[in-house]
């Protein structure tokens, strides 16, 4: 299943089909990743959730702020879930967000397969994310 | 009941018989002061001395070594016993003389009753007023191991996590204390974040709330997490609000903890490690004290307290009725000397 | 905002075979000038020079405790169209009312209402204006919604006033309070609004916030909206023992009491300790006729979001147990963001039986719907 890669800009997420599930699709920089867009906690969809960093803190007062643009917070209640991962912040073991690998591919290359392309017209010039469901 | 089981008192109050009592532990400038100016009472409103809870029928007398040996420490056959005064220091404005008043109570509880029973230890009570006089007096005191804890109240000037408190905290580490957190107020505000309620029923009844805004703002600030080491003893706080209170924090948590980022693990998880609590009295009926105490999820929280003379059980019924009989050996005896670093070893005095 | 589509399809507890009751719906106006055709010219300009004066320091609507959002909403709750969540009836009817089949939908109107102003006097015409916004604007446009009356609490004789002019009135099912108040509510400033709705039959819900003017513990001030979200639960813990310890059940015998995300999984410690306090200072409070947990238990309904969390699920199954089932109602509290799904609020481990009075038997006897 694919998408335009040139749909999704960098910083910028999109909530796709994939195998019949939503999916969101997030462009880190040029990578992307591909949750399924559905919270683990009540189901809200994170692609309208807020995207932030991530902030830690080695002691009270002290906030180290990094990776910004790379946590997606639930509309919801918040919880917040690591885009590279799927992981939940505060039980990233036993709470996650199912990922699907993802990847970009030419229309080219597409066209050879193995993937098929379910909801776009493919075209030789363009890219594509491929997710793997 | 408690026969054979060498049980350790985490919650006694002795009864500071009134101001006059404290004038030899006084300096001549206080003592002047007290007489001059009349300084008659200092008890406080958070135990009206006839109120029937504050002193159980018969346990009128409560102001000498020997009430205390002849209603508790002998029949109840304790191995020891935490003496903690309740005198109103901590409502006094002035620093300075809360300072002087505070130092004096803590001379007079080694004096009249360290010395004079060998089963016997006791709270350093704290001027919170001034963090340095807090500090000052842990400094001054726990040379004498038979001090074995730090007491505050429950409702503060300032919430108890924030960050002027801690060099307090650390003072306490330094020593080996655990932080007691004592039910009361220092009136520095309604008893209620709402104001102040008609009926001492209802004061005595906010100490519970006071504990709930109390450990959230430990928990919150970060001081739990900050000093793992840091013991905090919740004494007389009722017990059974506490897992109600940790699951809405957590639940909380787990959506904005961006905002303490510190606390990077479960509040009940913190909770679990560190804070430990006296079990009188126990709000529960007897039928449900076993799924209250298994909610906590722990059998190293609860330490045992008779509260003497307060009124929370009738006759020798000491231990919350419900309680579980596996429980004993830990709740009488095993979670304190577990808490009190200086229980462990043979007290010694050192001026 | 990219996500306006439900993430399901439209679907309703299955077990909410006597009706979806929603007890806690947050409408809000547009702009502030909505209120305008019910406020005088004298308040209309009131309003618009000084403003809402809450017992805070903040103007604006800027809550002292900055939200975990903004207007501590769902992200995905904005409009479309524009404007603010839940100000739109047609997107309120698309993402809650039709979206779970909700039969019927309780209003409870929160700032910029007015409530618990530092003037009285403007609090009054606000909370009319408010009354009459309601019933303009939701209840007459949508019959699956009932308005809350809101009174200015603080003034017990004119939110009685308010009550008397709504009694009768099947649009509203309740009278609004919240449950931070200048004073504990069991005092007798404020029996005038439960004798009002004692006689109009209406239930008065307590909905947690407000800013009572007094530190928000009673050992000062916190320092975190975590601490600010613990805290309503702690001041509604007070307020309880105000009502039960005052006498205010013995004086309004027919009074019922509904906490509105309050959380509920103190409310039996909060008997027990009642309880436990009372037997030894009875002579204190002989006007207290019976136990202080049965007056709970007869007069005081919970709603149920945000429910606590245990650790193990079985251990709010005994929390529910102790409170009586008959007495929790539920509740959304759309739209804000720690909104509770109908679909998946409430365990699977509570009977079909049960979930079927909370989500709708209990609040159909309660409000008589």
């Amino acid at each position: 299943m694919v998408a335009r890669a040139a749909d999704i800009p960098p910083g910028e997420h999109k909530r796709v089909e994939a195998g019949g599930r939503p999916v969101a699709l997030f462009n880190l920089g040029g990578e992307f990743f591909a949750l399924v867009d559905k919270c683990p906690h009540q189901g809200a969809s994170l692609c309208g959730g807020t995207i932030s960093g991530h902030v830690t803190s080695p002691e009270p007062g002290v906030y180290h702020y990094s990776r910004r643009g790379e946590m997606v917070r639930c509309p919801w209640h918040y919880w917040e879930f690591d885009i590279r991962t799927g992981q939940s912040w505060f039980d990233p073991q036993k709470v996650k967000v199912r990922q699907y690998p993802a990847h970009v591919e030419s229309g080219a290359e597409l066209q050879q397969g193995p993937y098929k392309a379910e909801t776009l017209p493919v075209t030789v010039e363009d890219n594509y994310v491929v997710i793997e469901t | 009941m408690l026969a054979g089981h060498k049980a350790i008192d985490v919650d006694v109050h002795p009864v500071v018989p009134g101001t006059a009592a404290l004038l030899p532990y006084l300096d001549e400038f206080w003592r002047d002061q007290v007489i001059e100016r009349g300084i008659n009472t200092l008890h406080s409103q958070n135990y009206p001395p006839n109120a029937p809870l504050t002193v159980r029928e018969d346990w009128k007398k409560a102001s000498t070594v020997a009430d205390l040996q002849q209603q508790l420490l002998d029949p109840y056959g304790l191995d020891m016993a935490i003496v903690t005064p309740m005198l109103g220091v901590q409502m006094v404005f002035n620093a300075d003389m809360a300072r002087a008043f505070t130092r004096a109570l803590n001379d007079w509880t080694r004096a009249e009753w360290l010395d004079k029973d060998a089963r016997l230890r006791a709270s350093i009570v704290l001027p919170m007023h001034d963090p340095e006089h807090a500090v000052e007096e842990i400094e001054r005191l726990a040379p004498d191991r038979r001090f074995v804890q730090a007491m505050i109240l429950v409702m503060g000037e300032t919430p108890a996590g924030k960050r002027q408190h801690w060099k307090v905290y650390e003072a306490c580490i330094r020593h080996g204390l655990p932080l007691a957190i004592h039910a009361g107020s220092s009136f520095r505000h309604p008893v209620t974040s709402v104001g102040w309620p008609s009926w001492y029923l209802e004061q005595y009844f906010a100490s519970s709330q006071g504990f709930q805004s109390t450990l959230g703002s430990l928990i919150t600030e970060g001081v739990l997490s900050k000093y793992p080491e840091l013991k905090i003893v919740l004494l007389e706080s009722g017990v059974s609000w506490l897992m109600p209170f940790l699951y809405r924090l957590q639940k909380t948590w787990k959506g904005v903890r961006f905002e303490i980022p510190w606390v990077d693990r479960p509040p009940i998880q913190l909770v679990r490690d560190q804070v430990r609590l006296s079990c009188q009295p126990f709000d529960a009926p007897p039928d449900v004290v076993p799924r209250v105490v298994e909610m906590l999820g722990s059998d190293d929280m609860l330490m045992w307290a008779s509260d003497w003379p307060h009124w929370q059980y009738d006759g020798d019924e000491a231990i919350p009725p419900g309680m579980p009989a596996a429980l004993m050996p830990k709740l009488l005896r095993g979670n304190a000397l577990a808490t009190y670093s200086r229980l462990r070893a043979p007290a010694f005095v050192k001026e | 905002m990219n996500v306006i589509q439900p993430i399901r399809g439209k679907s309703k507890p299955p077990a909410a075979t006597l009706g979806l009751v929603d007890v806690d719906i947050h409408p809000r106006m547009k702009k502030p000038t909505d209120l305008n055709p019910w406020l005088s010219k004298r308040w209309q300009e009131y309003l618009a020079t000084y403003g809402i004066r809450a017992r805070h320091g903040f103007t604006g609507g800027q809550p002292p405790f900055p939200k975990a959002q903004p207007l501590a909403c769902r992200r995905d709750a904005w409009p479309p169209t524009g404007g603010t969540p839940a100000s739109d009836i047609d997107f309120l009817r698309f993402q809650l009312l039709d979206q779970y089949g909700v039969d019927m939908g309780v209003l409870n109107p929160l700032q910029p209402s007015g409530q618990g102003d530092n003037n009285n006097e403007f609090s009054a015409a606000m909370a009319h204006a408010v009354n009459e916004w309601q019933l303009a604007e939701w209840t007459r446009k949508d019959s699956r919604l009932r308005a809350s009356v809101v009174v200015p609490y603080d003034d017990g004789p004119a939110s009685a006033k308010e009550i008397n002019l709504r009694a009768g009135d099947p649009n509203f099912c309740q009278v609004l309070m919240m449950s931070r108040t200048a004073e504990p509510c069991g005092k007798s400033r404020y029996w005038p609004i439960y004798e009002a709705a004692e006689a109009a039959g209406l239930p008065v819900a307590f909905h947690a916030f407000g800013y009572s003017g007094w530190a928000m513990t009673n050992g000062g001030w916190p320092s975190f909206y975590i601490e600010e979200v613990s805290e309503h639960a702690v001041s509604a813990q007070n307020q309880l023992a105000s009502l039960v310890v005052e006498g205010v059940f013995e004086r309004f015998p027919k009074l019922k009491v509904v906490l509105i995300e309050c959380g509920f999984a103190w409310v039996p410690s909060v008997a027990w300790r009642l309880d436990q306090s009372w037997k030894r200072l009875r002579s204190e409070v002989p006007h207290l006729r019976r136990k202080p947990s049965e007056y709970i238990r007869d007069h005081v309904w919970v709603s149920t979001q945000p429910m606590e969390d245990p650790e193990r699920p079985e251990h709010i199954l005994d929390i529910m147990e102790w409170i009586g089932w008959d007495k929790i109602l539920f509740a959304s509290d759309y739209p804000h963001w720690d909104f509770d799904d109908p679909l998946l609020a409430l365990s699977g481990a509570i009977s079909a039986e049960k979930r079927r009075d909370i989500y709708g038997g209990n609040a159909i006897k309660l409000y008589g719907l």
